[in-house]
């Protein structure tokens, strides 16, 4: 429909009469994608848009979860407690280590096993196979296998270290493993998807290239830096943009894993904005958080996303 | 592609292949013998993936006992109605987003990737308070209506990359043989959309299936639970004496997802690397 709207005025300057039906055509047309639109866009403004504005400005009040408490608009009150908050900005460190090191460790992983299932070897169909299945997953159900095999007195982990003579580790509950152990989770969880759009982005870089740079003498590692690497930039620039967002913001693997503990080793922000808004029921403090941690996820991106810009332009100069 | 590689090279990839293999596949393996294994074996810690007594009775008391049915049934209930009520609302979004161009279009753009980057705990406050004021918390269909909500930009993104996909000379051929709009989405664009539908379908359906967070904040009462919430709260109250049934609930509780997963991977990474690219 759109390009037979913008196309048609040119047509038609010729005779006024056409001018007339073609107006009537490009107007009849825009009722009806305004009739398209309005009962698809009601839901996106009732369900998406309102509550993401009124959480924002709830951020902005001293709203509770308390039956018939009244919200008292109170400026930038919630902003200034939650600077002195060293919780909050403890919380708000773990959760970019947590994202972080998911995001670049998965990438890592998913690098080394897409030119793995790229190349001529056996196995490839099972591992295929294989790095599907954590990506069907509810995160609950990862979260529950991870906890048997972490379990310091029944897991697999710990029997095998026993086995050889070291003493057992409580992984999710020590100070000092706990959050490292999730991240592994976190990875393991993060592979397959990576892998694959990885896969995808390498089958689509042409073997000639590869066969050319062969000829002339250059090794695999070569080959892989300096012909699959930046036609696999913007790819990998996405995915790990994505997965570090989603790690920040996720939720239910670490709230099932550890519930934020031990001593809140492990208490990323979501979890610490959802035990305010739930369990203190501070639903005001709460959004002022989430507003914060937009702000800074949206901070992150872009100084990214100037970065890589900056990184392609001198690559190509 | 095939080079000649030094044998080093070669013993070094497959041992990184049976790596990962292992770190993949062990965790697996670990859960499917778990829930054949019996409580006493469940708690030493001896590592045999070979159950030494084969236990079958984990999937019946998990079933039964813990609850896991009936919140099989809500988790299938909701699931079922956020797919089909977000496609039906996509489906005429994501076709005036894909054919029209300018501002509109470039705001619903926008307005769909932004809403990726905001935390669910953002969104959650307001819909529970709304929720709770008209008495819909605690109930399965305000969970839908938030499943809806959280669904739509993503349903939408994937939806009109299917829509754009199709030449728009089709509907101009149909116009010209004088069909109306009507007729020609029925006709035309419909069943060319087919498959798209299906994937966005599938997607709605795992993603709802599998959500954790907004059930639990939206979820008060055991005989709402879910299938995440019900596995959740029987980790929690029991400890690890009730590993057996709790591996076979997990296990259960994947094979839906795992299902849908192998249809629907080859059109999802399609799609996700378009909306990549073009992002």
């Amino acid at each position: 429909m759109s390009t037979s709207a913008t196309k048609a005025p040119r047509e038609v300057k010729k005779t006024p009469r056409a001018v007339n039906r073609v107006g009537y055509r490009a107007r009849a047309q825009r009722r009806e994608a305004i009739g398209l639109v309005v009962p698809a866009l009601l839901p996106i403004i009732i369900f998406s848009v309102i509550p993401l504005v009124s959480g924002v400005a709830l951020g902005f009040t001293d709203a509770t979860l308390r039956r018939n408490a009244e919200i008292n608009f109170i400026g930038f009150g919630n902003f200034i407690e939650l600077l002195g908050d060293h919780r909050f900005w403890g919380s708000f460190g773990i959760g970019i280590v947590w994202a972080g090191s998911v995001a670049l460790l998965t990438l890592i992983c998913a690098m080394g096993l897409a030119l793995l299932l790229n190349s001529d070897l056996r196995l490839k169909g099972l591992t295929r196979v294989l790095a599907l299945i954590p990506w069907a997953m509810p995160p609950v159900v990862i979260a529950i296998v991870w906890r048997m095999i972490y379990n310091p007195n029944s897991g697999p982990l710990n029997g095998v270290l026993e086995s050889v003579g070291i003493p057992g580790v409580n992984w999710l509950g020590d100070f000092s493993t706990a959050l490292p152990a999730v991240i592994v989770v976190g990875v393991w969880a993060g592979i397959p998807q990576t892998t694959v759009l990885l896969l995808a982005g390498m089958q689509s870089v042409s073997s000639e290239q590869h066969e050319a740079a062969a000829v002339d003498g250059a090794g695999a590692f070569r080959r892989f830096w300096h012909i699959t690497l930046p036609s696999l930039r913007p790819i990998i620039f996405a995915v790990t943009a994505l997965d570090f967002i989603w790690q920040f913001n996720s939720f239910g693997l670490i709230y099932v894993l550890t519930e934020g503990g031990p001593g809140g080793r492990t208490m990323i922000p979501p979890l610490f904005t959802y035990l305010e808004a739930f369990r203190n029921r501070e639903i005001g403090y709460a959004s002022a958080m989430g507003d914060v941690l937009v702000i800074a996820i949206m901070l992150i991106l872009s100084l990214y996303l100037v970065n890589q810009f900056r990184q392609t332009k001198g690559a190509r100069s | 592609m095939n080079f000649k590689r030094p044998w080093y090279a070669t013993v070094l990839m497959y041992t990184a292949l049976t790596a990962f293999l292992l770190f993949l596949g062990f965790p697996l393996l670990w859960l499917l013998s778990a829930s054949f294994k019996s409580s006493a074996e469940l708690n030493s810690l001896a590592v045999n993936l070979l159950p030494a007594v084969w236990d079958f009775s984990n999937y019946g008391s998990a079933l039964e006992r813990q609850n896991l049915l009936p919140a099989a049934g809500n988790s299938l209930m909701v699931s079922l109605a956020t797919m089909i009520i977000t496609v039906l609302l996509s489906m005429p979004m994501a076709y005036a987003l894909a054919r029209l161009k300018g501002r509109l279009r470039a705001a619903g753009t926008i307005w769909i990737l932004t809403s990726q980057v905001f935390p669910s705990i953002l969104i959650i406050i307001p819909l529970f308070l709304v929720l709770r004021s008209i008495g819909l918390n605690d109930t399965l269909l305000g969970l839908i209506l938030v499943y809806v909500t959280f669904t739509l930009p993503f349903t939408l993104w994937m939806l009109q990359g299917y829509v754009a996909a199709i030449p728009v000379e089709l509907e101009e051929a149909g116009e010209m043989d004088g069909a109306s709009r009507i007729t020609i989405l029925r006709t035309i664009i419909l069943p060319l959309l087919a498959p798209g539908l299906v994937a966005t379908a599938m997607f709605t359906f795992v993603s709802a299936w599998n959500e954790f967070f907004l059930a639990l904040v939206l979820l008060q009462s055991p005989e709402l639970y879910t299938l995440p919430i019900a596995l959740r709260s029987f980790l929690g109250a029991e400890g690890q004496t009730q590993l057996g049934p709790l591996a076979a609930g997990a296990i259960l509780a994947t094979i839906p997802s795992l299902i849908i997963f192998t249809i629907l991977q080859k059109k999802l990474t399609g799609g996700m690397l378009a909306g990549a690219v073009k992002g």
